[in-house]
């Protein structure tokens, strides 16, 4: 990595003792990326906007914010009131945690869709599903901090799915909450830890870059690429059309803040929290319906917490379950199908996470989630009884007709 | 030192052992240290002196006629008061044990027979039943009804339906008179 030459002095200087301009150089300047690229790859950088986006904002608001349940209600409302920009803050803040959920969830479905999970990039997804996780609890945490009445009753549901882990159950909640109920302690606790997930996100958002550039990018085709013909230099190339998708990104993400800031919101939360009145209809935040909806699907407390967390933990082992070598959809007819039955099972269960549990919703989300889990053993027999479409020889075969002598690729063959 | 560096020639197996053993113990020592000094960290979360010591609240009882329940707070969580008819008490009793999902008779749950001491807290997940208020549904048990995932309690806040695996809990409490009780 050292041992760049750089025209200017000062920068040869510094790199020669610390390589910051050779590590940039090598893997955002040189980094040689797929040249078939499409725009679904472009919500990995988005999700990075989003996480920039979120620390700056949250800084700024937590100096106006006051972790105390006598306070924080009203700090919020000062900051929407008095705080110059506050409202603009807030707004970008609360709207940018669902539009972080936006692009991460597309980000998802597109490793699913082009098999990115498969060797050799096990770790890349799993180190993916971990701040995904980690961003659950982040953003899960930031709705209690406002202290209205969808915090709190959101926070009480949400640390009581510990108490029906057997034995130690109900001490977990108890040192969750630093006392009796969802109190003072609660709050001043999620607002540390609010401030610190994010950080945490960061670190580990190095890490799947890490594990990206040494595995590099999967693409639309699924095979890997065979040399300098099918590889093209991230800048300009991909810095500029992730800038493309930046616009257009900001434009839809600035029209919901500045014409919709509530859209995404619960009138309920309006309201200060109140521990002696349950509303009558809790909803999680729109990002956690599908699994709130396989929570209540199973009619047991211990059951549907080991369903709705094992629902998420599944993903980790996807690349071994997934039995199949060949990675992109675009050449697995049946497993195409079966990703966009998965695609629309996963809306409908946010659906009836967002219903009353009453009637025909019941027996919905207990199909839909059937299904949910269903997905994953039809992958492995899919891998087995399924016949793949014939593999392009390489990334630049379909377009150079003249390059297409040799071999066919092999599912999984290196460069 | 010549051992050191080059062990295979001729350093005795004891050494090689000797060395062994204090790795692992050393490497147990740091092992153990570290949970310790965890621990304050972790217990810290726990509840404060402060916090426990809030742990009894007196009620007085004399305004509240049968039929009636008031909601308190003890400990940060409501606490349900319910003057219970006979008709409701009857209702309680009169229940088959080995229907019940957390079998418990109405004569361990009550002190005194007309007055039910609840905390008012669903055992699912921690909503607040209604059936508190006049008009709130009360489920076809008479008792309580959680609109959160829908679990109905009987007339001794026992669970009969829904999701929630336990009865009620009923706090520990001390009638200091006939019309006044400190609970905690
Ligand atoms: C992973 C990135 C983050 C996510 C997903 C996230 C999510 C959220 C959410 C959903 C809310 C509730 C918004 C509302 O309903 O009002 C919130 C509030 C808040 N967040 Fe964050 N946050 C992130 C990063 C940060 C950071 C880095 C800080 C500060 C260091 C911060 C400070 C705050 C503060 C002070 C509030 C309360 C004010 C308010 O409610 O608007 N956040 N956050
Ligand atoms: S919290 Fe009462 S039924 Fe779920």
């Amino acid at each position: 990595m050292s041992g760049q030459q750089f025209d200017n002095k000062i920068v040869q200087w510094i790199d020669d003792r610390l390589p910051v301009f050779s590590i940039l150089k090598h893997s955002a300047v040189d980094y040689p990326t797929p040249k078939n690229l499409s725009y679904w790859w472009n919500f990995g950088s988005l999700a990075g906007v989003v996480l920039v986006i979120m620390l700056a904002t949250g800084i700024f608001l937590a100096m106006a914010y006051a972790a105390n349940t006598g306070l924080a209600f009203g700090a919020v409302e000062h900051i929407m009131r008095d705080v110059n920009y506050g409202w603009l803050l807030r707004y970008l803040h609360m709207n940018g945690a669902s539009f972080f959920f936006i692009c991460v969830y597309i980000h998802i479905f597109r490793g699913l869709y082009y098999g990115s999970y498969k060797a050799p990039r096990e770790l890349l997804w799993a180190i993916g599903l971990v701040i995904y996780l980690v961003m659950m609890g982040t953003a899960f945490m930031g709705y209690v901090l406002p202290w209205g009445q969808m915090s709190f009753w959101g926070a009480t549901v949400i640390t009581n799915l510990f108490s029906a882990i057997p034995v130690v159950g109900d001490y977990i909640v108890t040192l969750l909450w630093g006392g009796f109920s969802v109190d003072n302690p609660t709050l001043n606790r999620f607002f540390a830890l609010h401030y610190l997930l994010p950080f945490v996100i960061l670190g580990l958002v190095g890490l799947h870059m890490v594990a990206l550039h040494t595995t590099k990018s999967n693409n639309p085709l699924g095979i890997d690429a065979k040399g300098p013909q099918d590889t093209i230099p991230f800048h300009p190339y991909y810095t500029v059309k992730d800038l493309v998708g930046i616009g257009v990104f900001l434009l839809v993400y600035l029209a919901v803040v500045f014409f919709a800031p509530n859209f995404f919101g619960e009138p309920d939360n309006y309201v200060p929290a109140n521990p002696l009145v349950t509303p009558p209809h809790i909803v999680p935040e729109w990002y956690f319906l599908p699994f709130y909806a396989i929570l209540r699907a199973i009619p047991d407390k211990l059951g549907g917490v080991v369903a709705m967390f094992g629902a998420i933990i599944i993903l980790f082992f996807l690349p071994w379950i997934d039995s199949s070598k060949v990675r992109s959809a675009k050449f697995r007819p049946i497993f195409k199908q079966v990703f966009w039955i998965f695609l629309i099972d996963c809306l409908i269960l946010g659906y009836c996470g967002s219903q009353p549990p009453e009637g025909d919703i019941v027996v919905v989300g207990r199909i839909a989630t059937a299904v949910y889990f269903l997905f994953f053993p039809t992958l492995w027999v899919l891998g087995k009884v399924e016949k793949p479409r014939p593999l392009p020889h390489s990334i630049s075969a379909p377009v150079l007709k003249g390059g297409a002598a040799g071999h066919a690729a092999q599912p999984m063959e290196k460069a | 030192m010549a051992e050191t560096s080059t062990p295979s020639q001729g350093t005795p197996p004891e050494g090689e052992s000797r060395r062994d053993f204090l790795l692992y113990a050393a490497s147990a020592v740091g092992v153990a240290g570290t949970a310790l000094a965890v621990w304050p960290l972790i217990h810290s979360m726990n509840p404060a002196a402060d916090t426990l010591a809030l742990s009894s609240t007196e009620v007085d009882l004399s305004a509240v006629a049968e039929g009636q329940a008031i909601t308190v707070t003890w400990r940060g969580k409501p606490v349900f008061i319910r003057h219970r008819t006979a008709a409701e008490i009857e209702a309680a009793r009169n229940v088959n044990l080995a229907e019940l999902r957390d079998p418990e008779t109405d004569e361990k749950r009550a002190q005194k027979p007309e007055w039910l001491i609840l905390v008012g807290i669903c055992t699912h997940l921690g909503c607040i039943p209604m059936g508190q208020k006049p008009g709130d549904p009360k489920g076809e048990y008479g008792g309580w009804f959680c609109p959160c995932h829908g679990s109905v309690y009987d007339t001794s806040g026992r669970i009969r339906k829904g999701p929630a695996p336990l009865n009620l809990a009923v706090p520990t409490y001390t009638f200091l008179t006939d019309t006044s009780v400190r609970i905690g």
